[in-house]
Order: C-alpha cells, then structure tokens, then sequence
C-alpha cells in the first residue's frame, strides 16, 4: 500500500537511522513528518538536510545524535536558535560539509559509487574537522588532487511536494526542486508527503512534465499533508509564516512544544489557525 | 551622497570585466552594487532573484535553481561577494563558528557553499562593519580559503571604511582606496594584522549622477543605510 498515514511512515522510523529531509534551508520541508518523529520520541537519529527547523525541531526534541550538513539556517532568521544551542552546548555531534559536497555525497549514494571527485572542500577546515574523508590523485595527466567525497547513503529519506498521485509519483510547482529526488535515491525506504494527492491524471495534466520530479521507483509511501510544510515555504500553495517562524525562534522551547507539539498533526494545524 | 552610496559603487567594481557570468552578491549592498553593475558598465552580467529566477533587471530571463547554481560554480563562471565573520590577510573566511569547532562559543550560519566557491571561481568579500574582531591573525575554522590554501582569486574585500585587494607579491592584503572622509590610521586600527599601504592611498570612487540615480530607483527606502552601522 503506497497511501500511508503520518504515524504509519513513523513507525518505519527507528532510533540510530539515518533520515535525510528534503528542502532547503526553510523551504518546503516535509514538517509535517518532522513534527511526528519529535512527537514519537525517535532517538540518536543522523539527519542529513540542507538544513532549516527540521533540524531544529528534532534537536529540540531529543531526536538527534549528528547532523550532517553544510548549514542551518530559516533564511529569513539567519540563525537556527536550536542548532546553534546544541552546537554550543556541545549536545549534538556534527559532520559539517561545502554544499556542494552534500550535493555530490547523496549523489554518489544514488549513483551506488563509494565517492564522486570534487574541488570543494581542497584547502578548507571542512578536511580538518572530517579526518574520515581523503584527497584522491587524478589517475590521468592532470594529476589533481580532488576531495573524494564518500557517498552519504541514507536509511530513509522525507521530502514533501505539492502534489502526488496515489501510487507514489510527485510534482513540485514552485520554482526549484531543491535535491529531493536526490535524497530519494539515496534512500532505501522513501516517504513523500504533499499538500494534496490527486488522480494520476490531474497530476500529469498540471503541469509540464519536468515538474513530475518523482515517480513512483523513488518512493515508498505517499502521505496527504495539507499545509504540511508549514511554517517553512511550499510556493505557490502558501509563502512561509514569518509570523509564526518567528513565534518558534524566540519562543521557550517547553512552552512552543506545549502549545503545537504535544497533541497530533491536526491539532497543530487547528491551533496554527487559532492563533 | 553617503557612505552607503560609495559601499554600493565599490561593489559594482567587484564585477567591472567579468563578462556572463553570475553575480551571487550576499546582502543587501553587494546586491544593490551587482545590479548597478548589470545597468551601468557590466551589461553581460546574470543575476538571480536569491532564488531560481534569473533576472535582467526587473525582466525575468531564466531559470537556476540550486544544483544548476553548483554547476555554474563547478564550471567556474560565478564571482560570488560573501560575507565574512572573519578574515586573514591571505582572505580566509571564516562564516561558520567563533572559538573551537568542536563546542563554539558562537555558532554561526557552517561554512555553507565558501570552500568550493573559493576553488572554483572569483570571490569577493563584503563586511559592512570593519573591525579587528572581524579582521584577524587566523579564523577560526576556514570556510572560504585564501590565496595561501588554494583560492582562485579573492579579488577585493569591501567594507564600510576601504577597499581592499590583493595586488602584493605572496598576494596578502593590500589596502586599495579609503572611502571619502575616512583616514587611513582609522583602517589600520580597525584591521587585526598589518596592511600593505600604498603611498598615497587613493580614495574610494564617489557614484556619478547617473549611478546616484539608478541606486535611488533600486532602493527607494534607503534600506542600504542600515546595512552599516
């Protein structure tokens, strides 16, 4: 069955995974999700994200043993007030990467190769702070030495669309894919959730066909989300709540969790509109 | 004219030459500064809206989203002006954490697209605040690196007192030009390591009319002159 409810995809989740979420910085997040794997309490999770509040939720709730990524950032709040709490208190464990070599890491993983050659990284503290990853010598006259960036394979990856039909294609309207097919494929189980899931039909009709960015090789279960991304963006069905990211950047953490985490997804969303 | 106006046109310098390429200016300054470049003396230049889009102007003409922009980078047609926490006088860049890597005392933004920008293509620098905090011995963890571990090219910092390059034989930097009321014991005092000086130090160049002009349309508000403080 590829429709799947958000406690469903949960329970395929365990501690010590490795989860990749797809989006970027605070861009079409699979919240939704997120928000369910901080209420079940998963623990000791790698999370590999151009990361945004994924990352900050799930380090505020306990989730997270090491974050792999090349930063944290709401865009419009440049700093991720958990991210950077955790870093400093020393509580989460860190593998911190060029964003070209997450880039090419997950596309390594697609590809089943055990490193792709890249120049970022040559010469930066990113080799310092990462004594596990090695140079490689071009074996032709060029003779460079390159970053051998391994492949960042993942044990399940959450990205969320726009639409999906029900046996697992997807179609993102909004200007930029960001990387979730490439998280997909460098996954081996893959949750997609989106704002509405259509007809096979209505999803090919709407739109061109370089907007069905996933089809259904690349995802193992498909969840309805409406308004599932928020508070990050999820152009064109809503723009992010800047209002609200910014309830959730200064707000106590307890109190934030208190009022939108502690029941389940709809009530979140209720007391998202009552506010 | 102020001081913002000057920080915007030495910004647009940053770009006079460089053909079609693309500008990724971070901040508001360095933004405005591309976009004068664009309308003024480097017509050939691509610019995004942040995002996917490419702009020309206020015309959309194209679409990048991100793993296009690593493309562009991997292929070296970009001139990037980033910020920076701090920087060496080699141009070292440091926007990812203050104190030790493994518990900082300040966490910032990670060293996010700075080493394979700094490998890859031109980088300029833009600091609206020039202070000895920022201008340091050594960074504390290098994101973009500079010209002793491998950059391309840094070719200027601009900041809200100079700019600076790095014309100097072991390419270290060099103070180029002093914006206008500004003295140069105030940039040495203001830089944590020593500075190659010209004599005499040119000034900064002032916006001509026109260019006074074009800033005012791109930013009505005058948001620029918050960006220093």
């Amino acid at each position: 069955m590829t429709v799947m409810s958000v406690d469903e995809v949960v329970a395929e989740l365990h501690d010590g995974m490795t989860i990749g979420v797809g989006g970027w910085g605070s861009r079409r997040k699979p919240m939704a999700l997120v928000r369910a794997v901080c209420r079940a309490g998963l623990r000791d999770l790698t999370v590999v994200s151009y990361g945004g509040p994924d990352v900050g939720l799930l380090i505020a709730a306990g989730c997270v043993r090491r974050v792999v990524t090349g930063f944290v950032s709401l865009d419009s709040i440049p700093l991720e007030p958990h991210f950077r709490r955790a870093r400093q208190e020393g509580t989460i464990e860190l593998t911190e990467l060029d964003e070209g070599m997450l880039y090419w890491g997950l596309l390594a993983a697609a590809n089943r190769l055990p490193f792709l050659p890249i120049r970022a990284g040559l010469g930066s503290d990113v080799m310092r702070v990462n004594p596990q990853i090695k140079t490689i010598r071009s074996p032709y006259a060029d003779g460079s030495d390159l970053v051998a960036m391994p492949a960042v394979p993942l044990d399940a990856a959450l990205v969320h669309l726009n639409r999906a039909d029900r046996r697992g294609n997807g179609r993102y309207l909004g200007p930029d894919p960001y990387f979730d097919d490439l998280f997909c494929l460098a996954a081996r189980r893959r949750f997609l959730s989106c704002e509405r899931i259509v007809t096979t039909a209505e999803l090919t009709e709407g739109g061109p066909p370089q907007g069905l960015l996933l089809n259904r090789m690349m995802v193992d279960g498909v969840v309805e989300t409406p308004h599932g991304a928020h508070f990050t963006s999820c152009v064109p069905d809503y723009g992010r709540d800047e209002a609200f990211q910014r309830e959730y950047a200064t707000a106590p953490w307890d109190q934030f969790r208190a009022t939108y985490l502690d029941g389940d997804e709809e009530s979140y969303q209720k007391a998202v509109a009552a506010r | 004219m102020t001081r913002a106006d000057v920080c915007v046109v030495a910004c647009a310098e940053a770009w006079r030459g460089d053909g079609a390429v693309l500008a990724s200016p971070m901040g508001l300054i360095p933004k405005l500064g591309a976009r004068l470049a664009q309308l003024t003396f480097a017509p050939s230049l691509v610019l995004s809206d942040g995002e996917a889009t490419l702009m020309y102007d206020d015309e959309v003409e194209g679409w990048l989203p991100y793993r296009s922009v690593f493309a562009v980078v991997a292929a070296g047609t970009r001139h990037v002006m980033m910020g920076a926490s701090q920087i060496d006088r080699f141009g070292n860049q440091n926007i990812s954490c203050v104190g030790g890597w493994q518990r900082p005392t300040r966490q910032l933004l990670g060293v996010r697209g700075a080493p394979g920008n700094t490998v890859n293509h031109p980088t300029s620098y833009w600091v609206p605040r020039h202070e000895p905090r920022v201008f340091v011995e050594k960074v504390d963890m290098v994101s973009g690196v500079g010209h002793d571990r491998g950059a391309v090219e840094i070719r200027v910092v601009v900041t809200n007192l100079a700019v600076l390059d790095f014309a100097t034989p072991d390419r270290s930097m060099r103070l180029r030009s002093i914006h206008p009321g500004v003295t140069v014991d105030a940039v040495l005092s203001a830089t944590g390591f020593p500075l190659t000086v010209p004599s005499p130090v040119p000034p900064t160049r002032e916006p001509t009319d026109a260019e006074r002009k074009l800033i005012a349309r791109l930013d009505p508000d005058g948001l620029r002159e918050k960006e220093i403080r």
